[in-house]
């Protein structure tokens, strides 16, 4: 009898402690969206931001938030998965490999304004980038790298050693086994680390102060040469990001809806987190779906 | 009952007169080392063509350590050393192209271990790797290899599932007939039936039956009456040494090694 009592305190316990977490995770949520989501507009999602009026919108920080994001994963993703291959299934075990684990570790460690003051220095300052969507991708791929190897580490080593036998018995080199069999079954845990990742990536703003810059500049949507100075997609033009955006309005913001954008801005933020993860969820799953055959 | 101790020097292995039967595998001194662990002390045997060799021993009797050897599965975690003569080659030199050897000597292993593709894609995989792209060849390879496995039957409609719907019995045959859709020569079984149910092992026994007039086969079992049943001749493992070798029959019914006659009593295993 008593340890059933015991096993039932235990249980509830638990459940009070998750249904803790669950309800201060949708207080946050409900909040953020219930004061932002009536400030969302179309006028306000495509609309360039104004320092001194109202009526400001989103437009150019949420196109910089997204493009820098895809610019990061861009960077980042080839590297990470070179590295998560290379110390899943090649890594020997000795002090080289050793001092590649810990300095991912420390690098997933470093406070992001840490990353964000060291990209000022490195390539705002030495390498005359100035604040440029180029310096904050760079700067955000040092942020995301140690985070992404990590996990594409991980779930190649979760598919088990008798996926990589059966590919090497049928006279296949271990290169090929790893590039057909084993990333094809760990790629929906991959998929989740870049999602969790890029979530991350996209409500940063401490990296990004010093090194993307605080000025959303006026650019012309009409122009799609990346070389011109107005143009979206040219990588040296300054680019303040929605996070960033929500950072400044709250500490020096002069406009008097100032506190009306700031909280669309961030339901902004959170709804398009939310999308992401969403989307690539569908995306992974149907791609695990087509290269496993499993229905 | 306490493990007896048994003199290795004492050993009957059986060799073949060349002139009358025709080898597929041969093993010279063969040692393998796990570290400083010594797992198989001078393996040398002879594997007859178109016939099952069965390769019975107590659990750590190097058994499993010495097939898979033969195809060099064990390149990265033991150190091997001698001779394994195929076709004049020996497989165990660093010359060797291991890859295109593991076509020619193929393996299937304890637990069923299919890709996760579809059943089609299982057997076609390795074949596109190789640069086989034509449809029609493949089809035909992969209705040819499933009924040698003895599975065309009962996956025939569905070929595009995954290949993890099937029950476990499945899809070692699966294993089977992606292994010998490589038309390799030689066919190493480690254990093959032993993660099955019997009406399944009983499917697969009939299939190595079967397979045998075209492949030599070299089957690791800790099942006896398996042994017994379908292989032509018995090695027995014990403590890495391979103390007698013979045909089946003899093995199991006048063992000239007091070791062998133990363990096929029962005394210990």
């Amino acid at each position: 009898m008593k340890t059933k009592l015991q096993n039932k305190i235990a249980l509830n316990i638990i459940r009070i402690i998750a249904a803790l977490v669950v309800l201060i995770l949708l207080f946050l949520l409900g909040d953020i969206l219930i004061s932002g989501v009536p400030h969302i507009s179309w006028h306000f999602l495509t609309s360039a931001s104004q320092s001194f009026e109202s009526g400001g919108g989103i437009g150019v920080q949420l196109f910089n938030s997204i493009y820098l994001l895809l610019l990061t994963l861009i960077i980042s993703f080839p590297i990470s998965l070179g590295a998560g291959i290379f110390l899943s299934e090649y890594a020997p075990k000795n002090l080289f490999t050793s001092i590649v684990r810990m300095a991912i570790e420390v690098l997933s460690s470093l406070p992001s304004v840490v990353v964000g003051l060291f990209g000022f220095l490195l390539f705002v300052v030495q390498f005359q980038m100035g604040f440029s969507i180029l310096s904050g991708a760079i700067a955000l791929t040092f942020f995301n790298l140690p985070l992404l190897t990590r996990n594409i580490e991980e779930s190649l080593r979760a598919v088990p050693d008798l996926q990589r036998e059966a590919g090497m018995s049928l006279g296949l080199s271990k290169w090929r086994t790893v590039m057909r069999v084993i990333l094809p079954e760990a790629l929906p845990g991959i998929v989740t680390g870049v999602v969790l990742g890029a979530g991350r990536v996209f409500g940063e703003a401490a990296a990004l102060i010093y090194t993307a810059g605080q000025s959303a500049t006026n650019i012309d949507f009409g122009n799609w040469n990346p070389f011109n100075a107005a143009s979206p997609l040219n990588l040296m033009r300054p680019a303040e990001t929605l996070a960033v955006h929500i950072w400044k309005i709250n500490s020096e913001g002069v406009m008097p809806d100032a506190s009306a954008v700031s909280a669309g801005a961030s339901a902004v933020l959170i709804i398009v987190v939310l999308l992401f993860n969403i989307f690539a969820r569908i995306i992974g799953n149907s791609l695990y779906r087509k290269l496993t055959a499993t229905k | 009952m306490s493990i007896e101790k048994y003199n290795f020097s004492e050993k009957n292995i059986l060799q073949f007169d060349t002139s009358k039967h025709q080898l597929a595998i041969v093993t010279q001194g063969l040692q393998v080392y796990y570290g400083d662990k010594h797992a198989l002390i001078d393996g040398d045997l002879e594997f007859e063509r178109y016939r099952i060799t069965s390769l019975i021993g107590a659990s750590g009797s190097g058994k499993s350590t010495y097939l898979r050897s033969l195809n060099r599965m064990n390149d990265n975690v033991a150190k091997v050393e001698g001779k394994i003569l195929y076709r004049g080659l020996d497989v165990n030199s660093s010359m060797i192209n291991v890859y295109e050897m593991r076509k020619h000597i193929g393996m299937v292993f304890q637990r069923p271990n299919p890709f996760s593709k579809s059943i089609k894609s299982n057997i076609t995989f390795a074949l596109k790797e190789q640069g086989l792209k034509d449809k029609k060849k493949l089809d035909e390879i992969v209705e040819l290899s499933l009924k040698d496995a003895a599975l065309w039957d009962e996956v025939k409609d569905d070929l595009d599932k995954s290949a993890w719907s099937l029950s476990g019995g499945q899809q070692q045959r699966l294993c089977i007939a992606r292994t010998i859709a490589m038309k390799p020569d030689i066919l190493l079984l480690d254990e093959p039936a032993s993660a099955l149910d019997p009406i399944s092992t009983s499917k697969i026994e009939e299939t190595l039956v079967e397979l045998k007039k075209r492949y030599t086969i070299i089957i690791v079992t800790h099942n006896m009456q398996q042994a017994s049943r379908i292989s032509d001749y018995t090695a027995f493992f014990h403590m890495g040494h391979i103390l007698e070798y013979g045909k089946t029959k003899n093995v199991f019914t006048t063992p000239q090694i007091k070791a062998t006659n133990d363990y096929i009593s029962g005394n210990f295993g």
